[in-house]
């Protein structure tokens, strides 16, 4: 997940344009070989949508046939929603659609970073609450370590060690208008996606 | 020009329309749209306001408000105490406030207040700490009422702005019809009250609505037509001189409601009273979003549990 | 085809401001025609009017016809046949029958009875309360539907002052007006007559003037209020003909009437006719400044209409005595010749705001086809006779009933014949 808002400058880029195609490309390729193209691709708010759309589209043309894409918004599950925010400060809701029911599927989250892993534990709880998968399964384009939760990801673009007190910015065009990962020195931003 | 949805609700109570500024109201709307969905899974419950406690203060008769509530505060996992009229001790000479004080002692995080005094919820939003919400205080306002009215109506055109409601009945002690003129007025909507003299309180021009003696004329183009129920008060045909009258007169049958527009929708905040005020084809008719109104209750509703809550804990930010 | 011509009489027309020797013609009971030397075909019958006046019909806003339920007083056949004979056209009947006209299949019933008679229009007038009981409305909506012009208790004050208010109000949606009989009962005290020293002197009870202005006052800012259309019926007080002017300069919807006896008798006339109840009417016949006041008010366009506010009753009920007689006279017979006499020949008022007062300002005041001569009105017409003399002589009049004080007075002018959609209903033949 990335902290928006911060400063640009004092930033390293990780990953150009064309290192996230290939990326991405690689990470379809991995999803195919594990479970075939019989899967559905669930991205979380916000810049996990458009990551599961480009999977879809990289599967698809390997498969030949379409995969169904979802998108979920975790807020109503999340730890920190409800009493422990300020007064009458709550996130913003956001829409979940899941085109098809999720009973006996195989289903891939995709989201941008993994960082604690609380996004995912309340990605988890909403998906309990929507069906009964065969298997759920986590597929980021950056694992950026920190783990506060017990939560691996299944597929990962990239792996990079970075430091509490750093900040990983991921953009893609769909939504920022361009491709590409940075990391940076920054302050925490008190909210996020 | 659309309105832009706010952050936040700026207070911790929901008492009126008219303490709500046109930005909160599109949040409002904008989160019931989000919540919706919850009702279509299979497990209707989120955990989002897990541990809070609501107590639902009914100081007069409801059920199908009382139970809308209770619906949407359980949903979202929170827990939910009903004290109802005859059943609390307000009814042995205890004061308002007390009451509100001594539940406040189990320290509930909100307190949904059904009362036959006007600005009853007001005094208690200023007294206690809890998140005060009106279910209804006398011929004053019901918030909730009117927010899923707009709900409804943006569900169906896609926009409040410009739409043309017609609210027809007992317009001079409807809460119903007041709450609804303020939230469509600040919205932009055309609010037409159709009454007669004799149901309409005086002046009523000047909250910005068009005043018709006679159903037919607001029914012109209207886009929405909103119901009323309609009784006989105690002291007998004082405003009216009869339910078979008021029938022939001004009730919304098939002939009338072909006045309005086309496309134009009938809504009713319940209970109907069939064949008073509206007839059973046009209140069971294909465009008939009452049942709508009720769904979309529960959505509203927690909506606004949704965005009161907070205030007990430190917040974390999350990845 | 039906046609008549009414041949150069001197057409006295306020609608359209005429006053001339002119031909009107009447065609499948409608006005064709106003004009001097019409041509018409040999074979249209012609009423030869020169030297008689010719007036758009006249209207009276409130005649009591007593059926259904008082049929030994009057009956719609007998009431009507009094009102062409009296030169009215049209006739307003009262709500204040037996069952109370405060339901539509009542209405109908007038209605229907009045065409069967065939001889004046008869406009009912709807209850304001359920039998006339002062608390609850009485179903508006649905007697408009049978044709009501307006609404009013009749000769019943309606006390409690919310009700006249949501009367007013309610009434608006049917855009009609409520007319009102103005009286505070518990000022009238079970008075019998005008209060003053005149009734001090002959030791009947009196009801003081403050108990028609008190109302007059309250219902005319209820009428501010809520804007709903008022009528004030047979205002008898000087004050209260001042209220009614302000108000209208204010522009409150406010018309009013005025009877006869209001402007043609005295608690002195009273006084010297040794208590007979003939001269018990309601309001009361006030002192000779009020008279004054009702001649003013008649010639300053505050009053709207005179009325003959015809109140039958039956031989017995006027034998009883003073306390215990019923209030009211009969006037469809005598009201035109009364105005005539004691307005037109006194120069109090002129011919054109005579016929005002008695066809066009009804006509407007609820709304009712006629008062008018222009084409395409009904084809209603009063004709009058100047010189004229009769001796009222209630024995030979057409209602039923006889009460009048009026018997014996010697009238110069009369009406000599009446038209009602385009047939002659009255004549009088010399």
């Amino acid at each position: 997940m990335t902290i928006d808002g911060v400063s640009r400058s004092g930033l390293v880029q990780i990953m150009d344009e064309q290192g996230m195609e290939f990326t991405i490309a690689r990470m379809a390729a991995q999803i195919v070989e594990r479970d075939g193209g019989d899967i559905m691709l669930v991205g979380i708010h916000t810049r996990g949508i458009p990551l599961a759309d480009r999977l879809a589209a990289r599967i698809a043309e390997t498969t030949g046939s379409e995969v169904t894409v979802g998108r979920l918004d975790i807020t109503l599950y999340r730890d920190d929603v409800g009493p422990w925010r300020p007064a009458h400060k709550q996130p913003v809701l956001k829409d979940t659609v899941l085109p098809k029911s999720i009973d006996n599927r195989i289903v891939y989250l995709v989201d941008d970073v993994l960082y604690t892993g609380r996004t995912i534990r309340a990605a988890l709880g909403t998906m309990i609450d929507y069906g009964r998968t065969r298997a759920v399964r986590l597929a980021v384009l950056v694992d950026r370590g920190h783990r506060e939760l017990p939560i691996a990801a299944d597929v990962v673009g990239k792996t990079v060690a970075t430091s509490r007190s750093e900040d990983v910015q991921v953009h893609l065009r769909e939504v920022d208008g361009d491709d590409g990962v940075w990391i940076g020195a920054g302050e925490e931003a008190e909210d996020a996606d | 020009m659309p309105i832009e949805s706010a952050e936040a609700l700026t207070g911790k109570d929901v008492v009126g329309i008219a303490q709500l500024d046109p930005g909160e109201i599109q949040l409002i709307l904008n989160t019931a749209g989000e919540l919706l969905e919850v009702a279509k899974r299979p497990i209707k419950k989120v955990p989002a306001l897990r541990g809070a406690t609501v107590v639902n203060l009914f100081m007069e008769a409801s059920t199908r408000t009382r139970f809308s509530f209770e619906v949407a505060e359980k949903r979202l996992s929170a827990d939910t105490l009903n004290f109802s009229a005859s059943s609390s001790s307000v009814s042995k000479g205890e004061t308002l406030v007390d009451t509100a004080r001594n539940l406040m002692a189990m320290a509930p995080d909100y307190i949904v207040i059904r009362h036959p005094n006007v600005g009853a919820p007001h005094r208690l939003a200023e007294v206690v700490p809890a998140s005060i919400i009106n279910a209804g205080d006398g011929i004053n306002e019901h918030p909730t009422q009117a927010l899923l009215d707009a709900f409804t109506m943006r569900q169906r055109f896609g926009r409040l702005e410009g739409l043309k409601v017609v609210i027809a009945g007992d317009i001079r002690h409807s809460r119903v019809a007041r709450s609804n003129a303020f939230l469509l007025n600040k919205m932009g909507a055309e609010v037409r009250f159709a009454a007669p003299a004799s149901l309409l309180p005086v002046e009523v021009e000047d909250l910005g609505v068009e005043t018709h003696l006679r159903l037919e004329p607001a029914l012109e183009g209207a886009d929405v037509v909103m119901m009323l129920r309609i009784q006989l008060e105690r002291q007998g045909a004082v405003n009216f001189p009869s339910l078979r009258e008021y029938y022939d007169f001004f009730a919304l049958t098939e002939d009338r409601l072909a006045l309005a527009a086309p496309d134009a929708v009938v809504m009713h905040p319940g209970p109907m009273n069939r064949g008073v005020e509206i007839d059973s084809l046009v209140a069971d008719g294909e465009r008939s979003l009452i049942l709508n109104q009720v769904t979309n209750g529960v959505a509203v509703r927690m909506a606004i549990l949704y965005l009161l809550a907070g205030g007990r804990g430190e917040s974390t930010a999350d990845s | 085809m039906s046609r008549l011509l009414i041949r150069n009489g001197r057409v006295v027309d306020p609608s359209q401001a005429i006053d001339q020797d002119m031909d009107v013609l009447l065609v499948d009971g409608l006005v064709e025609a106003v004009g001097a030397g019409l041509d018409v075909s040999a074979d249209t019958p012609v009423l030869e009017a020169s030297g008689h006046v010719v007036a758009p019909g006249f209207i009276d806003l409130a005649a009591h016809l007593c059926e259904p339920g008082y049929e030994h007083k009057e009956t719609i056949a007998t009431g009507c046949l009094a009102a062409v004979a009296g030169g009215f056209t049209a006739v307003c009947s009262t709500a204040d029958t037996d069952p109370v006209n405060d339901d539509p299949s009542v209405t109908r019933f007038i209605r229907e009875q009045a065409e069967d008679v065939d001889l004046a229009r008869v406009f009912p007038l709807g209850a304001v309360t359920r039998n006339l009981n002062g608390e609850e409305l009485a179903e508006i909506g649905e007697m408009t539907r049978e044709g009501i012009v307006a609404v009013g208790d009749a000769g019943r004050p309606i006390t409690n002052s919310l009700l006249m208010r949501r009367a007013l109000e309610y009434a608006r949606s049917f855009d009609i007006p409520v007319a009102v009989h103005p009286e505070d009962p518990g000022l009238s005290d079970r008075g019998l007559m005008h209060e003053s020293a005149v009734s001090t002197r002959i030791g009947l009870r009196g009801m003081p003037s403050a108990a028609e202005t008190v109302v007059i006052a309250r219902d005319l800012a209820l009428a501010n209020a809520t804007r709903g259309r008022l009528h004030i019926r047979h205002v008898s007080t000087a004050a209260g003909f001042a209220l009614i002017r302000t108000a209208k300069d204010d522009g409150v919807r406010v018309t009013c009437d005025v009877a006869p006896y209001s402007f043609c008798l005295t608690d002195e006339d009273v006084a010297g006719a040794t208590y007979d109840p003939n001269w018990k009417t309601n309001p009361p016949m006030r002192s000779a400044e009020d008279v004054d006041a009702v001649k003013q008010a008649l010639r300053d366009g505050t009053v709207d209409a005179i009325v003959s506010d015809h109140q039958p009753h039956h031989q017995d009920d006027k034998e009883l005595d003073f306390s215990e007689a019923p209030f009211g006279i009969v006037g469809l017979e005598t009201t035109v010749s009364l105005a005539i006499d004691r307005l037109l020949r006194t120069e109090v008022l002129d011919f054109a705001r005579l016929v005002q007062l008695l066809s066009t300002g009804p006509a407007q005041t609820f709304r009712l086809p006629g008062g008018s001569l222009k084409r395409g009105e009904p084809g209603d017409v009063t004709i009058l006779d100047l010189d004229h003399r009769t001796t009222v002589d209630p024995a030979r009049f057409q209602s039923k009933s006889r009460n009048t004080p009026f018997g014996g007075w010697e009238l110069s002018g009369a009406p000599v014949a009446t038209i009602v959609g385009g047939r002659i209903v009255w004549h009088v033949q010399d």
